[in-house]
């Protein structure tokens, strides 16, 4: 798929978000803050980085894109219709009855360009590291991304993850934090701390990159930096604002899990057109 | 008796000699180690092919995680540990990474049952046959014994196409099927004929349903012994069959009875063709530290609770 330059990701970036928008809105509820937030991180991947063909979903060479918070689905969806895996008009069916957007990733659904069903957290990372291995077995070349929240971080079983993926020298997995330092409860600090995050994956054997996660072109210097750096797997930790683009919402906690009405739809359409 | 043991034989021996096997044939087949390896009998598989063991620690959340991945990539991944750890430690993954995405997986349960002895309580798996039969699209195998165990697992490999729990034991047991038997998933075997009761077991204990039942014939009692080594799917027509024949059926599971083996053959029994039921298994407690045949005694699981059964379900 063709590769974009960051003038032009910007304006992706925007209808992406306006598609998330209209769709959390028509289905009435789901996750709008996370969604918003890591909007530059998905356009960014699949409208630059990524070697795949939305037209042959299937292509054993393609990168992977492992999304372990299954509850950003909308975002994905958004993402993938906006690349061409499916018309943007299905975007309205998104936790209905019988659609194939499900609330969190269902592949059993039949939507192309899901690669995990998934959304019990910290399980993602693993499974990037069967890929990986699988791929370095297979003398594949392609990538795996794994894409984490930085409330997952929490989740043990991430850290048994990252141990093997630096056991194994997986210099072809790329993980991706959405730090945007909230989580349900409240600020990942108070909920429980995180920090020093980079030095919890450099002590696991990690290549650590940290980046503004809404600068098109920071992002995408560090995927390649990330792609380029051998022997060890790499982590982007990607500097968010839960909510971005919606000025209204941006860094409140409790546009974690909620869906906007109408009105609301509607005003924070405007609000992503007006910046 | 018609069955002969060919010696004893623990059943995680008849696994790993099925992966070894299985290895030969399928260069896409790997396996996990979860720092119990021989352990759990796959040192046949990861001496004979350590290009193909992949070692992941004390953390079977995440090797549960990477057999998912490498089941997307193409490979058929197994992973085994104990029991108790294979099927509740990583409960969640299996159902999420696994099972919701309908891969093929295979998963050893080892040191299934309280004939783990003298470990006790905490690593003896009696709780895993319900857990894993639960789950959607998951298949669950219990082979009776060693020689089954290794059919069983080249099944697990070569015929089921989504996750596939195989459970096992650790102690030496009587080896008394056919070696060239043919492992058909799904369906139940019947081992001996009888028209006054059917004795349904599964793993272990199908030996003792056996003995039980030559026991009984020599009383005058008819009894009938199915062997299921496919809990998952069951195989409805042979239970639906001996209900229909024998009017009264007694299931026997080293395991709780609770929600296991002899629940599933309830399910299809009272669904189909109702008869007086009997279980025998863990009645809703745990385990302890002892030698497996005292342990088997204490809980009830032998021959001889199997007979006791039988006569009180006769004289309702
Ligand atoms: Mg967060």
């Amino acid at each position: 798929m063709q590769k974009y330059n960051s003038e032009k990701l910007k304006a992706i970036s925007d209808n992406i978000r306006i598609d998330i928008i209209k769709s959390l809105s028509e289905a009435g509820s789901g996750h709008t803050g996370g969604s918003l937030g890591i909007t530059d991180i998905f356009t960014v991947l699949y409208f630059n980085v990524l070697n795949h063909d939305p037209g042959n979903p299937e292509w054993e060479d393609r990168d992977r894109v492992i999304l372990s918070i299954g509850h950003v689905a909308p975002v994905l969806y958004s993402t993938l219709a906006h690349a061409g895996y499916f018309p943007k008009e299905e975007l309205k069916t998104l936790r209905k009855l019988g659609s194939r957007l499900q609330g969190h990733p269902g592949k059993e659904h039949g939507l192309s360009g899901i690669e995990l069903s998934a959304g019990s957290l910290g399980q993602g990372l693993s499974v990037s590291v069967g890929l990986a291995i699988s791929a370095k077995m297979d003398n594949k070349n392609h990538r795996v991304y794994s894409i984490h929240g930085d409330g997952e971080l929490q989740e043990g079983a991430i850290w048994e993850a990252a141990m093997s993926a630096a056991h194994y020298r997986l210099d072809n997995l790329t993980a991706v934090i959405d730090r945007n330092c909230v989580q349900i409860d409240g600020k990942t600090s108070d909920v429980m701390e995180l920090e020093p995050l980079a030095d919890k994956w450099k002590s696991f054997g990690w290549n650590v990159i940290e980046c503004n996660g809404h600068d098109h072109a920071e992002l995408i210097k560090a995927f390649k930096d990330a792609k380029t750096f051998k022997d060890k797997p790499s982590v982007i930790i990607a500097k968010t604002i839960m909510g971005k683009g919606v000025k209204e919402i941006e860094d409140n906690y409790r546009w974690h899990g909620k869906a906007p009405n109408k009105e609301e739809a509607e005003r924070f359409i405007k609000q992503i057109l007006k910046k | 008796m018609k069955y002969i043991n060919k010696g004893d034989k623990p059943t995680k021996t008849g696994f790993g000699e099925g992966l070894a096997k299985a290895g030969e044939k399928h260069s896409n087949l790997i396996c996990l180690g979860t720092d119990i390896t021989s352990s759990v009998g796959m040192n046949y598989f990861s001496e004979k092919f350590p290009e193909r063991f992949f070692s992941l620690g004390i953390a079977e959340q995440n090797a549960i995680g990477v057999a998912a991945g490498f089941a997307l990539a193409g490979k058929i991944p197994v992973f085994s540990t104990y029991g108790v750890f294979a099927a509740m430690r990583v409960t969640d993954q299996v159902r999420v990474s696994v099972c919701y995405n309908n891969l093929h997986v295979v998963i050893g349960g080892a040191h299934a049952g309280i004939s783990v002895g003298p470990d006790g309580a905490t690593h003896q798996a009696l709780e895993d046959i319900a857990v894993m039969r639960v789950l959607p699209n998951m298949t669950v195998l219990s082979p009776c014994d060693a020689t089954q165990t290794k059919v069983a697992t080249i099944a697990a490999i070569e015929k089921v196409k989504g996750p596939v729990y195989v459970r096992f034991g650790r102690e030496a047991v009587p080896d008394f099927t056919d070696p060239n038997q043919e492992f058909e998933i799904g369906k139940g075997q019947l081992l001996k004929d009888g028209n006054d009761i059917s004795i349904i077991s599964t793993g272990h204990l199908t030996w003792e349903a056996l003995h039980a039942a030559y026991q009984l014939e020599k009383e005058g009692i008819s009894a009938r012994v199915i062997n299921i080594h496919t809990i998952k799917p069951i195989d409805e027509h042979i239970i639906v069959k001996a209900a229909r024949e024998t009017h009264a059926v007694i299931t026997a599971e080293e395991h709780q009875v609770n929600g296991g083996f002899g629940s599933a053959v309830a399910e299809v029994v009272v669904r189909n063709f109702p008869v007086p039921m009997d279980f025998i298994g863990m009645n809703d407690s745990f385990g302890e530290s002892g030698e497996p045949e005292e342990l088997m005694q204490k809980y009830g699981m032998t021959a001889a609770s199997v007979i006791e059964k039988v006569k009180k379900i006769l004289s309702l």
